[in-house]
């Protein structure tokens, strides 16, 4: 360990592997403080602006809210809450576009700042090694500081560790070419800055803390070198100029020569590493109890009159940032949030400023050419050269749009930090990142297709499972039953005695009737075909008054007017609104009803489908069915009724003539009674028949 | 008597190695069929039925017995691909009969029309909805495979299948929605 302090006073370095020298860019904002803007109009806050869970709404549209008052509450430990900006009214909580390369809506809350900028109640408290570090993690995590150099990971979880740290590393470097936030923030702020990493100090207590910062900010890194003065703990180290030397494994790399291995956190190596906003920030949660409600913006690029770093809310639109600027209206519109090699172009210039926009970027024409065509690879291998994780990026490209995930996990591509470093220096303008972050983003979401699957599959065979134990319990319980009934009949009471006979009795009946249809035909083989007939015809009739009953039965329901075919669901739903205001009990009644209709005319259209006579049958079904049923039932009823009278006045007759000869009467009664009977069965046999006939037709 | 000797000697290794072979074939018997086993791991668990088995294992099952590979709609391509190259026969096209679109869905339960029929719970083949007779039913999202087998039992088709909501977690870079931005070094200096 004292090899590294001993390098670093002496001002050497290690080098991390590859790295690039862009232009920087840096002194069209670099000289101008940061301005103090007017308020916006509006501001349009995401609930979620940090790596994460997003936290709970506690505000309602319609309310007013002052300055640093929190709109979310954090529900889950990787959750930090969101705070006012300012004081005004909660005009609306919706979706809105918000800071991400998709363009994507995101549940946001919206606030009409009424000018006034009204504070809520704080505890200023400059003695903060009175509070203990719970508390003080506490503060931050309320303060809702996430991490503000890009990844935003939540602050008081890094904060957090209990781990033995040996180095904490300020990073200060700001690499990417155009920003200079933080070398603006530290020019004017660095006493505050001190007051963070003290406090950081304090949590952490780490054996060093090295502030790692590039060589092109010379007043930034006097303003910290005064501000360090005497302290023996906090090396400032002024690195050589080299993109991306601010990545977190690559500025680890630089300062202590340790290399992070893949898939570790540098947490497990003793070093943790925050951004000197976030210090800014954590000084201002802590000491004046003001959340994160604001940061440093470079507004920056040769299409703006005046690029210029300023002081932004949280929420603020970006076309608010560009026109206080001076951004020209009839400019194409292409606007880059972050810088020129990491950021992403804006789906419009609505998007809200979150915790993590350190720059926005509107080049001119000349800046970011966008013909480049895309050629391919001459396998130069320049790529390779220059990347700061040591990957193979032209390997890694074609494994890429190739989709061979295997290979891409092989080629560790998740090590990938998309510093752009390889699309730079490709001389066929490759878009490599591009391919990577393709890739990167259809491997998780096969990762989570797999995860589904495999759940999926659980579930399935437990449920196979369940429906076998159910079966089985199931036959068990029948087989119980039926042996226990076995036993009960067995017992010799006199219940048992007569269940006993009952059964054989059935038993005995089942058999005759047996006997009977098996010998019915042989025996008549002639009046066969009318039994037959008959019976059909008997059945049909039933059919027909089983039908018309239906129907009469839906008469009186006032729902079912119409045929089922016809009802639609709008008609339903009218009618059981109108049920639902005369009462619950009906509403109820009306509603299955409607259920029952709603599944009546599924089937009906899945017959309808299935058939490919599909007119016919749905009107057999619903209009003339009912005609016809109605028909065939008066038809048996008159004939029935028919058949009654004339047996009823024959047997008058046959009581008169009885008084009168009784002998003759004798004779004569089983002929009439005979005759009667014959002319009824034929009557009703014929009206049974005349349903079937008007059934078959109608079929 | 030398060629008796030589026979003998033949037959006492045959019959060793006899013994042997029967031996292992007790000792280091696989259980289950491993090719139907790999094969499950490529189907994608939606349990649809769409290929007309019971489910993704029968499906595999049947694969590993020469069922043709390409009968996995929800699979797709990509998958009809996986189980070729674990076949070791040719890629070929989905299965005509069972072309779907892939854009994976959920089922949604119209809540306001339920009657708690159950019918859906009974077809459900992942157990993902909840409810009880005549209790309005729902569908857990996140164990829902997408496999449509709830929407036909529904007497009141109040069962349909809706795309799942793109997110910044599940968003798929698209390559021509994003110029591509890219520093000309040249211009620069120049310029500068």
């Amino acid at each position: 360990m004292e090899s590294v302090i001993e390098r670093i006073d002496k001002g050497l370095f290690w080098k991390f592997h590859g790295g690039i020298h862009p232009p920087q860019m840096k002194f069209l904002t670099s000289d101008k403080p940061i301005l103090q803007l007017p308020l916006p109009e509006k501001l349009v806050i995401p609930i979620q602006q940090h790596i994460g869970e997003a936290g709970e709404v506690i505000v309602n549209v319609g309310d007013d809210v002052v300055k640093g008052q929190p709109l979310t509450r954090s529900t889950l430990p990787i959750s930090v809450p969101i705070h006012a900006p300012t004081s005004g009214k909660i005009t609306a909580i919706e979706n809105a576009t918000i800071a991400h390369p998709s363009g994507l809506e995101e549940l946001c809350i919206k606030l009409i700042p009424d000018g006034k900028d009204t504070w809520c109640e704080r505890t200023i408290c400059p003695e903060y090694q009175q509070l203990s570090k719970a508390e003080i993690i506490e503060k931050i995590c309320n303060a809702g500081i996430s991490g503000m150099g890009g990844a935003g990971f939540p602050t008081h979880i890094k904060v957090g560790t209990t781990a033995q740290i040996n180095y904490l590393i300020i990073n200060a470097s700001e690499c990417e070419p155009y920003i200079t936030a933080d070398d603006l923030l530290i020019k004017e702020h660095s006493s505050a800055i001190l007051d963070g990493i003290n406090i950081l100090d304090h949590l952490l207590e780490p054996a060093f803390i090295l502030i790692g910062i590039e060589d092109n900010k010379p007043e930034a890194i006097k303003a910290l070198q005064n501000a360090t003065q005497g302290i023996d703990k906090i090396k400032v180290c002024v690195l050589p100029t080299q993109y991306p030397v601010g990545g977190e494994k690559q500025l680890i790399m630089a300062l202590t020569g340790t290399e992070v291995p893949s898939g570790v956190l540098p947490t497990s190596l003793g070093i943790v590493m925050q951004n000197i906003a976030t210090c800014f920030a954590i000084a201002d949660a802590v000491i004046h109890d003001t959340p994160l409600i604001k940061r440093v913006v470079t507004v920056s690029g040769q299409a703006l009159e005046k690029p210029q770093n300023v002081w932004a809310l949280l929420g603020t639109p970006v076309e608010f940032l560009l026109n206080e600027c001076g951004y020209p209206q009839q400019e194409k519109k292409h606007i880059i949030m972050g810088g020129p090699m990491m950021g992403f172009s804006l789906p419009n210039n609505q998007v809200p400023i979150v915790k993590t926009t350190n720059c926005i970027l509107a080049p001119s024409e000349a800046e970011i050419p966008n013909d480049n065509q895309e050629v391919e690879c001459i396998r130069c291998g320049q790529c390779a050269e220059v990347c700061p994780s040591q990957l193979l990026p032209q390997e890694l490209q074609w494994s890429a749009k190739a989709k061979d995930h295997q290979q891409l996990d092989t080629l560790n591509l998740f090590d990938c930090i998309e510093c752009g470093a390889c699309a730079y220096v490709c001389p066929s303008h490759i878009p490599l990142v591009h391919y990577y972050r393709v890739a990167k983003a259809e491997i998780r979401q096969q990762q989570l297709l797999d995860l589904k699957a495999e759940k999926a599959k659980v579930r399935f065979e437990a449920r196979k499972l369940r429906l076998e134990r159910e079966k089985l319990a199931r036959e068990a319980k029948h087989k119980k039953a039926a042996e226990a009934r076995k036993a009960r009949m067995n017992s010799g009471t006199p219940e048992a005695n007569n269940e006993k006979s009952a059964v054989a009795a059935a038993l005995a009946r089942v058999k005759a009737k047996k006997a009977q249809a098996s010998a019915e035909p042989t025996n008549s083989a002639n009046p066969s075909d009318d039994a037959s007939s008959e019976k059909k015809s008997q059945v049909a009739a039933a059919i027909a008054r089983a039908k018309a009953k239906k129907l009469a039965a839906k008469d009186n329901n006032s729902i079912a007017e119409k045929p089922p075919a016809e009802i639609n669901p709008v008609i339903i739903d009218e009618k059981i609104e109108e049920k639902q205001t005369l009462d619950p009990a009906e509403a109820k009644k009306a509603k299955i009803a409607a259920a029952i209709e709603k599944a009546k005319a599924k089937k009906l259209t899945t017959e309808a489908k299935s058939s490919t006579s599909s007119e016919i049958k749905t009107e057999t079904v619903t209009a003339p069915s009912p005609a016809d049923a109605k028909k065939a039932k008066i038809a048996a009823a008159v004939a029935k009724a028919k058949a009654k009278k004339q047996q009823a006045e024959q047997k008058k007759e046959i009581q008169l003539s009885a008084n009168e000869d009784i002998t003759s009467s004798i004779k004569d009664e089983p002929i009439a009674e005979a005759v009667t009977d014959k002319k009824a069965r034929i009557a009703a046999a014929v009206a049974k028949a005349k349903a079937k006939k008007q059934q078959t037709e109608s079929k | 008597m030398s060629i008796i000797i030589a026979i003998l000697v033949i037959g006492v290794i045959g019959l060793f190695f006899g013994a042997l072979l029967g031996f292992a074939s007790i000792k280091f018997k696989v259980e289950g069929d491993p090719l139907a086993e790999q094969l499950d791991a490529l189907l994608p668990q939606t349990q649809c039925g769409q290929c007309g088995y019971p489910g993704c294992k029968p499906y595999a099952e049947a694969v590993a017995n020469g069922e043709a590979i390409n009968k996995c709609a929800p699979g797709g391509d990509d998958t009809i691909k996986k189980i070729a190259d674990l076949m070791g026969v040719e890629v070929q096209p989905l299965d005509g009969n069972h072309e779907t679109d892939n854009t994976p869905k959920v089922a949604f339960i119209i809540e306001e029309d339920c009657i708690g029929c159950t019918k859906c719970i009974q077809a459900c083949p992942v157990d993902a909805i909840i409810g009880a007779t005549k209790q309005m039913h729902t569908v857990i999202i996140d164990e829902c495979t997408g496999c449509d087998l709830c929407v036909a039992p529904c007497p009141v088709d109040c069962i349909e299948m809706r795309p799942i909501n793109q997110t910044t977690r599940n968003w798929q870079w698209d390559l021509n929605s994003i110029p591509v931005v890219q520093l000309d070094a040249t211009s620069q200096e120049k310029e500068v």
